[in-house]
């Protein structure tokens, strides 16, 4: 066990280092523009939905996992079948809807949506 | 739910003891056993709780978001990859301290309350307004010190406080009080080099929880982002955690100082374990 332990143990300061270059990465450009793009796109996802739909700030689950080359920001809002909206715009029959978005953060930057 | 939720901060006066580390480690060790258990960094501005659990790609919102209104509760935890009663409330790595309120953290807590098991507090070093706030609604307390003067003192200091400061104390209550004792060297003590446990808490008169060995396994485990008591159980410090969370749901296991058991190489060679 011991030597299967040893065999099978690679030395932690490459993972920490790597984990920090993403992080520091993802911190310093938060810093210069004020924002993290991932933060503003979650925000401004968000407010496109609810001027169709009325949201339930408890129906949103935002996940989002910062990578190096690629990001992900994951948005699942759920909306109520029976309309209780006031907007007539989203007449839909599934119950939950999902917003989720793929973003790649090389360059060119894209932006994929499936709604 | 049925259960009486505990609240306990972890604190010390003194920074770079090990709060953050026994933050993770105990809500870990805690959540193996099946128990629902939060773990909330009052960090603001410096939050690093994230880091040392591998959760900092992940997090969207934070106790901040969650004080003022922008967030749910339940939009801002995250859930440990690995341990599946175990979540983070993470502080807000940009605004400044102030946006905590009395108020608005005491709402937190108690929505907490009604959620978890544990709610474990991981404060900020210093006295000022995050400590306080970290302890303010404690039930326990675990004052993190090391065998060293400044670290002693400061501890003596924040005893004083989670006697006067907190709202139990507040209410004539005592707040329940332990120290763990972290990077102890047994080696140095018996040279003479280093602090005695006896020392320690003879100067600050207070149960002790446990003593978690100086140990390479620390620094590991916050290199990949677990906490000790998962990627390092068998370790020296993860069995001292192991043995520290367990005395703190009640048992009472002898205090031990295990230490980290050297191999062949090592002991030929006569080098620290790797």
């Amino acid at each position: 066990m011991t030597m299967f332990n040893l065999l099978r143990r690679p030395n932690s300061a490459p993972v920490a280092r790597d984990r920090l270059q993403i992080l520091l990465a993802h911190e310093r450009a938060a810093v210069r523009s004020h924002s993290d793009l991932l933060a503003i796109l979650r925000e401004q996802i968000l407010e496109v939905v609810a001027k169709h739909v009325i949201v339930e700030h408890d129906n949103v689950v935002v996940r989002m996992d910062r990578g190096a080359t690629v990001s992900t920001l994951e948005i699942d809002i759920e909306i109520p079948t029976l309309a209780r909206t006031a907007m007539p715009v989203c007449k839909r029959d599934t119950s939950a809807a999902m917003v989720q978005s793929r973003l790649a953060r090389s360059s060119p930057q894209r932006v994929q949506s499936v709604a | 739910m049925t259960t009486m939720a505990k609240v306990l901060v972890v604190t010390s006066g003194k920074g770079g003891v090990g709060k953050t580390t026994t933050t993770a480690a105990l809500g870990a060790a805690l959540a193996q056993t099946g128990k629902r258990v939060v773990v909330v960094d009052f960090d603001v501005g410096l939050r690093n709780l994230d880091l040392v659990m591998g959760a900092e790609r992940r997090v969207v919102f934070d106790l901040i978001n969650v004080v003022q209104g922008i967030a749910k509760l339940s939009q801002a935890l995250i859930r440990d990859k690995r341990i599946e009663t175990l979540w983070l409330l993470p502080a807000s790595q940009t605004r400044d301290k102030d946006a905590l309120t009395e108020v608005g953290v005491g709402n937190v807590i108690n929505e907490l309350r009604g959620k978890f098991d544990w709610v474990i507090c991981d404060s900020p070093a210093g006295i000022e307004r995050g400590a306080t706030l970290a302890m303010r609604f404690a039930d326990a307390a675990i004052v993190v010190t090391n065998p060293e003067v400044s670290s002693v003192r400061d501890s003596d200091r924040i005893i004083g406080l989670l006697d006067s400061k907190t709202e139990k104390a507040e209410k004539g209550h005592r707040v329940e009080k332990h120290i763990l004792i972290t990077r102890y060297d047994a080696q140095r003590a018996a040279r003479g080099e280093m602090l005695t446990i006896g020392d320690v808490l003879e100067i600050l008169s207070m149960p002790l929880l446990g003593i978690i060995p100086e140990s390479q396994e620390v620094l590991r485990a916050s290199n990949i982002g677990s906490p000790v008591t998962v990627s390092g159980a068998a370790s020296a410090p993860g069995r001292a955690y192991l043995q520290a969370a367990r005395r703190l749901c009640g048992e009472a296991l002898p205090i031990t100082i295990p230490t980290d058991r050297k191999g062949l190489l090592d002991r030929l060679f006569g080098r620290r374990a790797a």
